[in-house]
């Protein structure tokens, strides 16, 4: 079909209207499915964002925790206390605070170990795409391997790993680290096999070797012409990894290897709440499990999206 | 009664910035064993052209407007599987590319003898032998045992041959072939081109020739039509177009193809680019890169108009614009390509 | 622009030898370039295939003189576009040598060969993949300026990629745009303008017209010849169109299965082909004059280049070919004329002159 002539673009107010009159943002507006995932996903960081000022209580401040609100339902049922929409824990902690905090303590390992796989992925990727031959063999063999493996078996392998060498236990801190390396390294073979592929694509392509003729080295031609033509998959790839790093976190604090109760992302909450699961507190596991099921889908559908949506195939 | 007819075709893309109109009212025919060329350079409508007789634009493309009739049945308004019976049996479809046209995963053979059972109602055995006698017709060596190869065995032409021949399958009336050559050498390009002519001459099989090169018309066509713009521009007997081109801009496309023979040191060119769908001039589409536009040009849209023995959509052969047609061909006289009849027959 | 020419016009001016001749351009000799596409060593040792070489280009000679446009043509797969990556160095040849102005930049590593580059610079076939799309226009055709030092600072650059875009007969205000707002024409000047960009002498074009339509084309044909004339520039130009090629050709090489079959000037190869290959190609391109014009192709394909046939490679398709043909590799051998042909027949005098390849007995059985 005949392109359409979009008129010179001069400095980022151009820039934004032509991103909101390009295909991208048409097919968000004609999707209502993706734009209800938007507003979740988006609800989600601002709660991450400002958690603190906008949390009703703050589940840290040992100060305002008292035993006499322990266990309360959520405030529409009966012994339900209005100050405490979701209710609490057995220790007085407001759940709807609780889950906030811990929102936004997923998603910051999230997108930290996403960011890491991405990084090391992209790095190793184009690398194996460009130079071919041992090196690419090499890396791609490594990559296989680790693929065999459930990425969550990966994660607990690094994770204990660490955790050995690592005195984690009395450094609160050093958890976090933990986590983000362990599930960083645990994905970054996807990132790597996609943008392999796509730079064996661009390697051949003859802008690269016009490069080649003017005698750009091959590491500039990597980061300047190559990269910038390789991100679009590696965009639809990272935001569905967001959704898996978020469940893996979940996944590694439930199993008792990720964050300590003290700093509790979802994945401990859930953990904490299970056992009273049976005592009639459902709602201490069922609200964090649910916020993590919502955050995990919102941000799916969106990676599902923004697949088609660059995928001029599909278009 | 003409095999083809097709009625002031529209053909239209429904796009969120509007509506672009590939094939804007274009009529023509085709009679029966006849070659006709459709030329012009990519975005000129000539393979949606083709598309839409076949019914196989693709979405959202449809025929907005208009008649194809196929021997005296309207063909744009039928369904789908309606539609899909008479593009296996009545008309054939040749490609650019033979390998997108063949399935990878089954035999030439297999291929041959499933289309030629869905049409008709031969045994297998028979289907078979039919197979083979078509891959020998298209010139393919030792057909016996090429039939059972899968296309990859088979180099670039004689992929193309194998297209015909599936094409070929149950003797189709008419045959839509969109740029048959142009993913060829031009060795091959030669046999293919003298393959088309042959079966054209046997079997009575009318060709719609859609190809952007001037060169392979010149030797296959017996009519042509030029489109620019998603009209057409000149249509007419492949002589009378080539060497005795009317419309200004057929004439400034055959002066830009270079040619064996000819010293000149500069080739004709036609200023500017073919227009966008988007942003198609008023009034004659080429008036902006036309030397010879006047006003009438930039405001009204010419139809086809009988000169000689072609008829040209310009207002230069409009006897009302006070230019007579001696006017305006001595102002398109003194062509290369009338220096060339000279230098073939003077 | 105008100190640009004077500079190439100076440069130019130095290179003779101590004879005091014009020392070519471009001097190609012995080049070869072959390609390992066997299957991975576990398939082959397991299926015990021998090792596969295909050999793309075998052993080419030819000259390019200053300011002269060489034509290369031949169809596809024959090594065209091979020699023209060789040239460049994008590939190392496997054996022989690449003399630029005398020096020998065959096998040159990156930074030994980065002085010759400002000098030698090549345009591409696909306009639509030969200009990165991420990158504005201003910034591509400022890329080989930058890599060079041709220009110091941002204005001084911005006006000297304005100039080029002018050049090319573009503004410099679509130098802020990207590629995919142009049509294909437009997009080759850019990669016109980009390739000049680094002033350079000598071009090798690979395919530059054949994605165009044919207005587009006379377009930039038009516009290489007014360039070579306005910067005294050397063309290498590959195309497998024959009409294109004579066109813009002062010499012309046919190369058939990595070897070139005959060099010729251009008028001289077109009016008396020699040999039956370069006959064979002038018999098969479609031509306006041939309206109704009963034609009897040439029968058989290129053969498979990794197992090339024994002797002369063109024997298979060859009406003239005796058991010499099919056992002996001919040398190229020079003309009276200017034309070196490798052809035994030709050199014994047994095929008769004619512009076509009238065989004596033409193999029926395909079309």
């Amino acid at each position: 079909m005949a392109e359409i002539r979009a008129t010179p673009g001069r400095g980022w107010v151009e820039s934004v209207r032509r991103f909101f009159d390009g295909d991208i943002w048409y097919s968000f507006t004609r999707s209502p499915m993706t734009m209800a995932a938007g507003a979740v996903t988006f609800l989600y960081f601002f709660l991450a964002a400002f958690g603190p000022w906008v949390a009703p209580h703050d589940p840290f401040d040992l100060a305002s925790i008292t035993l006499l609100d322990a266990s309360l339902p959520p405030a529409w049922l009966e012994y339900g206390d209005p100050r405490f929409l979701l209710g609490t824990d057995i220790q007085g902690r407001d759940m709807l605070s609780a889950i906030i905090y811990g929102s936004r303590v997923s998603l910051l390992i999230g997108f930290a170990s996403v960011i890491l796989s991405l990084v090391l992925g992209v790095g190793l990727g184009l690398i194996s795409g460009f130079v071919g031959g041992a090196v690419d063999a090499f890396i791609m063999r490594v990559a296989e391997v680790q693929l065999s493996f459930p990425s969550i078996l990966v994660a607990l392998l690094i994770n204990g790993v660490l955790r050995g060498v690592l005195d984690v236990q009395n450094q609160a801190d050093l958890a976090y680290a933990v986590l983000i390396l362990s599930i960083g390294l645990s994905n970054w073979v996807q990132f790597a096999r996609t943008v392999r592929g796509s730079t064996m694509v661009e390697r051949n392509k003859e802008y690269v070797q016009a490069a080649h003729v003017i005698g750009i080295s091959p590491a500039l031609i990597m980061w300047r012409h190559i990269l910038p033509n390789v991100l679009g998959p590696v965009l639809v790839i990272a935001t569905i990894q967001l959704a898996l790093a978020i469940i893996s976190e979940a996944t590694l604090s439930f199993l008792g290897v990720g964050l300590p109760p003290t700093e509790p992302s979802l994945g401990t909450l859930i953990r904490v709440g299970n056992d009273y699961l049976f005592s009639g507190e459902w709602w201490i596991t069922i609200f964090p499990g649910a916020a993590l099921a919502l955050l995990v889908l919102a941000v799916n559908l969106l990676g599902d999206w923004l697949r088609d949506a660059l995928n001029p195939k599909l278009r | 009664m003409p095999l083809l007819e097709v009625e002031n075709l529209v053909v239209e893309f429904p796009t969120r910035r509007g509506t672009l109109t590939a094939v804007n009212d274009i009529s023509l025919h085709i009679d029966e064993g006849e070659v006709l060329g459709v030329v012009g350079e990519s975005g000129a409508g000539k393979s949606m052209t083709g598309a839409a007789i076949i019914g196989l634009l693709e979405p959202p493309g449809r025929v907005a407007s208009g008649r194809i009739l196929l021997e005296g049945e309207r063909l744009d308004n039928l369904p789908y599987e309606k539609m899909r019976r008479i593009r296996g049996k009545r008309i054939g479809a040749i490609f650019q590319d033979p390998l997108t046209s063949l399935n990878p995963l089954y035999s030439v053979g297999y291929q041959l003898v499933e289309t030629i059972q869905t049409h008709t109602d031969m045994t297998p055995t028979q289907a078979r032998a039919r197979a083979i006698e078509l891959l020998t017709e298209v010139g393919i060596p030792a057909p016996e045992r090429r039939v059972d190869q899968y296309p990859h065995q088979f180099s670039g032409g004689m992929r193309q041959r194998v297209v015909i021949a599936l094409a070929l399958c149950v003797n189709p009336r008419l045959i839509i072939a969109d740029e048959p050559t142009t993913a060829l050498d031009v060795s091959i390009q030669a046999q293919i081109i003298a393959l088309l002519k042959r079966l054209c001459r046997d079997h009575g099989t009318a060709v719609m020739l859609v190809t952007h090169d001037m060169g392979v018309i010149a030797e296959t066509a017996d009519r042509v039509a030029v489109m620019y713009a998603g009209r057409i521009a000149e249509i007419g007997p492949v002589r009378e177009v080539i060497k005795n081109a009317k419309h200004p801009y057929t004439h400034g496309l055959m002066g830009s193809i270079p040619s064996i023979g000819h010293d000149n040191e500069r080739l004709e060119q036609i200023p500017g680019a073919m227009p966008r769908l988007t942003d198609i001039p008023v009034g004659c589409a080429f008036n902006p890169r036309c030397p010879h536009a006047f006003d009438k040009c930039r405001t009204v849209r010419p139809d086809l108009l009988p000169v000689e023995d072609s008829w040209t959509a310009c207002w230069l052969y409009d006897g009302e614009a006070g230019r007579t047609i001696e006017a305006s061909k001595t102002l398109v006289a003194a062509t290369k390509a009338d220096a060339l009849l000279e230098r073939n027959h003077g | 622009m105008a100190e640009a020419i004077a500079k190439t016009r100076e440069a130019r001016a130095k290179i003779r030898d101590a004879g005091g001749r014009e020392v070519a351009m471009l001097k190609v000799q012995g080049l070869k370039r072959y390609f390992d596409v066997s299957a991975p060593w576990l398939n082959r040792v397991i299926e015990r295939q021998p090792k596969q070489i295909l050999r793309a280009v075998d052993g080419i000679d030819f000259e390019i003189g200053q300011g002269e446009t060489f034509g290369l043509v031949g169809e596809s797969g024959c090594g065209k576009s091979t020699v023209a990556r060789l040239i460049v160095g994008l590939y190392g040849p496997t054996d022989g040598s690449i003399e630029l102005e005398g020096r020998d930049i065959a096998g040159l590593s990156r930074q030994q060969m980065a002085p010759m580059r400002r000098r030698l610079q090549m345009i591409f076939q696909d306009p639509y993949a030969s200009l990165n799309p991420r990158w504005r226009v201003r910034d591509i055709i400022a890329e080989p300026i930058r890599a060079f030092g041709l220009a110091q600072g941002q204005a001084a650059i911005d006006a000297k990629v304005g100039d080029l875009l002018e050049t090319v007969k573009l503004t410099a205000r679509d130098g802020e745009k990207f590629p995919h707002e142009f049509s294909g024409g437009q997009r080759q000047r850019i990669s016109i303008a980009r390739a000049l960009a680094s002033e350079p002498e000598f071009l090798v074009c690979d395919e530059p017209t054949s994605a165009l339509d044919v207005s587009v084309q006379a377009q930039i044909l038009n516009l290489m010849k007014d360039l070579q004339r306005a910067f005294g520039l050397t063309y290498l130009f590959i195309s497998h169109n024959l009409a294109v090629v004579y066109h813009i050709s002062d010499r012309v090489g046919v190369m058939y299965l990595g070897k070139l079959v005959e060099v010729a000037p251009a008028k001289t190869l077109f009016a008396t082909p020699r040999h039956p290959y370069t006959r064979l190609l002038l018999d098969t391109i479609p031509d306006l004059d041939m309206t109704g014009r009963e034609r009897m192709p040439v029968a058989g394909e290129v053969p498979n280049p990794i197992n090339p046939p024994s002797g002369c490679t063109f024997h298979p398709r060859c009406p003239f070919a005796n058991d010499r043909c099919r056992a002996e590799i001919p040398q190229p051998r020079p003309l009276g004329d200017g034309a070196i042909v490798s052809c035994h027949g030709i050199e014994e005098g047994r095929i008769p002159d004619g512009p076509t390849l009238q065989a004596p007995a033409r193999p029926e059985g395909l079309v």
